[in-house]
């Protein structure tokens, strides 16, 4: 399965619309990351643990999207979008979003 | 009393952990992106040499979660009183982006160019009285590989 953010793939050219595809994932993080990361909010630096948890759930989102598009028959999603939203205090909602086409 | 002496501490702690990091992390972020200044990577959507065969093309991403100090957080606090520019998220925000993108380009060492590079910010973490904890940034875009000449 081909990704892009752009409007067609680079070099190739688009046959077919199969619509827009999406996947989301709503994540909490657990308590031990909550407080390294409070402690962390003391000294400053980089939250590993949530770059690494926002990666995950990204990529989970990504898979949902693309099991999406393969049961609409495309090769390739096209023109993705990420959103994150907080949900509630403490969980996040990571969004992925394409168009679904065939590429030859 | 007690609580004042608390809170001077946490506030010199801030200062200086956040200080180091903060300088340390912008050493780092100089250093890397020397390396990176050849290849091109912009937010148009194609490619700067049409001529040229296309190979592959793919999605690729990095992000960053970068949390704020104590004493950024205290700064900042004031300035809402006062008004004005809070050049203590500034840098931090910076510092998030150039992080971001850096691991974008380190992703995928062996691409052409970058195109449709976009960025987006959230504050995923609200810390106490709603102010912001963290603030995460994610760089996408995608890369292109050429075949070689």
């Amino acid at each position: 399965m081909l990704m892009t953010n752009t409007e067609e793939i680079p070099g190739k050219k688009t046959t077919a619309f199969h619509g827009v595809v999406s996947g989301s994932t709503v994540r909490a993080k657990h308590v031990g990351r909550d407080l390294m990361a409070s402690f962390k909010n003391i000294f400053g630096g980089e939250l590993k643990g949530y770059t690494e948890l926002l990666q995950e759930s990204r990529d989970q989102a990504i898979e949902r999207m693309l099991s999406q598009a393969e049961q609409m028959g495309a090769n390739a999603v096209v023109n993705i979008r990420f959103s994150t939203s907080s949900v509630a205090a403490g969980a996040a909602e990571l969004y992925v979003y394409g168009t679904a086409v065939t590429v030859e | 009393m007690e609580q004042l002496i608390i809170f001077i501490v946490l506030i010199m702690m801030g200062y200086f952990f956040g200080r180091m990091a903060e300088s340390r992390h912008y050493r780092s972020i100089k250093e890397r992106e020397q390396f990176w200044m050849t290849r091109p990577a912009g937010s148009y959507k194609r490619v700067s040499d049409p001529k040229r065969t296309i190979l592959k093309s793919e999605l690729v991403s990095g992000n960053v979660v970068i949390s704020v100090d104590y004493f950024k957080r205290i700064v900042a606090g004031l300035r809402n009183i006062f008004g004005g520019e809070v050049r203590v998220y500034e840098t931090l925000v910076d510092r998030a982006r150039r992080e971001a993108l850096l691991r974008l380009n380190e992703s995928c060492e062996d691409a052409d160019e970058i195109i449709n590079l976009r960025i987006e910010t959230s504050s995923i973490y609200k810390g106490r009285r709603k102010q912001v904890g963290s603030v995460e940034v994610l760089a996408f875009g995608t890369a292109v590989y050429f075949e070689q000449k």
